[in-house]
């Protein structure tokens, strides 16, 4: 247990030392240039605190508990012992072997982008700012089911060998196809959730699973291969959140016109 | 406060999948349920402490910040400011050090750098600077394209052709990284504070909507390290 707690210490002051130059610059800009006290200073010197140790809570559970499990997971399930048995070898691939490690990567994207901090914070704030238009929940469902895709491409990628750049190029085509027709108020935000999903919680397991992937698949190089999973998980979401703004608006506009035969008769 | 159940269900989903993994597909028991279980309460607490936190101080500041640099009416140190936040809270971005040292290492094998220690070393830390002032730079753009109400799409879909173009010239084993490098620069703390920042202005500068101006700041952010890793990946 005291190991716990000066483990617990140790990453209070590894988050303190992250964030120290965002607070210099903060109450530097405000001393120097606003020259005007912080509104409700008390407040948000408690805000970030509680930020910092929330942080920190946050991280030390992760390597405790989901971390070990999930990374030894990744290895697991990569590891042609377990694939094709043990004891065989195989020199051709297919892609129906890897089954188990594209639901694992579909399902822990899923799972992991619901549980994303920093995809919460930018929820609360679109919910607030759209005055309740925008589900807080929803939203993020829409970008797991992003993320989800988007892992499962990029598992799927790294097993066949194909380049990374003619996925994310089509990527970028069908995202830019979709600002033409998706609703205004929804683009800004999506680009933005492109952003936020992979952090703390994503980062840490989709790396492993990558390099897993690429270090045990025969004629795939950890170095080469083992990167892009990011990538993927950052582009989809653009895509799968502008798609539920235009289903909702599709749904929506096809509910009034029914109303409004409705009004004509 | 944020309440405890919320975190919980919010974890739920992640436990479900372990779980199955470990008891279903591969069939072995789950080792340390005791530090499972503390990590979990951990976790937990870690989150709702985490909102908290957001709702009274990072947003609060962000906000406040935005409508103090509007009324001042100074351009020149908002964009100061922006540009420090951005190249500030990425300069010491753990996950960002981590990929830059991982580049590093393949470059080394791929023969673009000698591979010793000290080349490896100012290689990574070069591809960080260039990583945490394209974010600064991002951040910039995106502050101005709230103050004269350009409208994104065409930012972003420039950002894109310029992402496109490099890819055909940057040397393949950058592309890998280059495209992650986008996604790892935006840490938990940096993207409330930017997104209230953005938010911020656009509510409080006249005929800016906070929904259509205040969001895209985290986007630029994210899609300039790209290009800028490729131009680093080519030049070295």
């Amino acid at each position: 247990m005291s190991e716990l707690f000066i483990h617990l210490f140790t990453v209070i002051l590894d988050t303190v030392y992250d964030v120290l130059p965002i607070v210099g610059i903060i109450f530097g800009f405000q001393i120097l240039i606003i020259r005007k006290p912080v509104p409700n200073l008390r407040k948000v010197i408690i805000g970030f605190f509680y930020v910092l140790i929330g942080l920190a809570f946050f991280l030390v559970g992760l390597e405790k508990a989901l971390f070990p499990l999930g990374e030894l997971m990744a290895q697991q399930l990569t590891d042609p012992s377990f694939i094709y048995g043990a004891g065989k070898v195989t020199e051709v691939i297919a892609w129906q072997d890897y089954k188990w490690v594209y639901l694992f990567a579909i399902t822990i994207g899923l799972s992991t982008a619901i549980a994303e901090p920093s995809l919460l914070a930018v929820a609360i704030k679109a919910n607030e700012v759209s005055a309740g238009v925008i589900g807080i929940t929803g939203l993020r469902v829409a970008v797991a089911i992003g993320v989800a895709v988007g892992l499962g491409l990029g598992t799927f990628r790294i097993v066949m060998g194909m380049p990374l750049h003619y996925f994310i190029i089509t990527g970028y085509f069908i995202v830019i196809i979709q600002t033409f027709y998706a609703p205004k108020m929804i683009i800004a935000l999506a680009y933005d959730l492109g952003g936020v999903t992979t952090s703390t919680v994503t980062v840490p397991l989709v790396t492993a699973l990558g390099l897993g992937l690429a270090s045990t698949i025969p004629g795939r190089s950890a170095t080469l291969d083992g990167f892009g999973l990011i990538a993927f998980a950052c582009l989809c979401p653009i895509i799968s959140v502008m798609a539920y703004a235009q289903l909702s608006e599709w749904r929506g506009r096809r509910n009034n016109s029914e109303e409004y035969s409705i009004h004509k008769k | 406060m944020f309440p405890l159940w919320q975190s919980t269900r919010d974890l739920l989903p992640i436990i479900i999948v372990i779980a199955f993994f470990q008891l279903v597909v591969l069939q072995k028991p789950i080792p340390n349920m005791g530090q499972l279980f503390v990590g979990t309460v951990l976790v937990v607490l870690g989150l709702s402490l985490f909102v908290k936190g957001l709702e009274i101080g990072l947003f609060p500041i962000g906000e406040s910040m935005a409508y103090a640099f509007a009324r001042k009416g100074s351009v020149f140190w908002l964009i100061a400011f922006a540009f420090l936040l951005g190249f500030g809270t990425t300069i010491a971005e753990p996950a960002l050090i981590a990929v830059a040292n991982k580049a590093a290492e393949v470059a080394a094998v791929g023969g673009v750098i000698p591979n010793n220690e000290s080349s490896r070393e100012s290689y990574a830390s070069g591809l960080r600077l260039t990583v945490a002032f394209s974010v600064g730079l991002a951040i910039v753009i995106g502050v101005l394209r709230i103050i004269k109400g350009w409208p994104i799409h065409y930012l972003i879909i420039g950002g894109y052709m310029g992402v496109i173009f490099m890819t055909l010239f940057a040397p393949i084993e950058i592309i890998g990284i280059a495209y992650d490098s986008g996604g790892v620069t935006t840490s938990t703390i940096t993207v409330p504070l930017v997104t209230a920042l953005g938010v911020g202005l656009a509510s409080s500068i006249k005929g800016r909507n906070p929904m259509l101006d205040g969001f895209g700041l985290i986007a630029f952010a994210s899609l300039t390290p790209i290009i800028f890793v490729m131009v680093y990946g080519m030049l070295i």
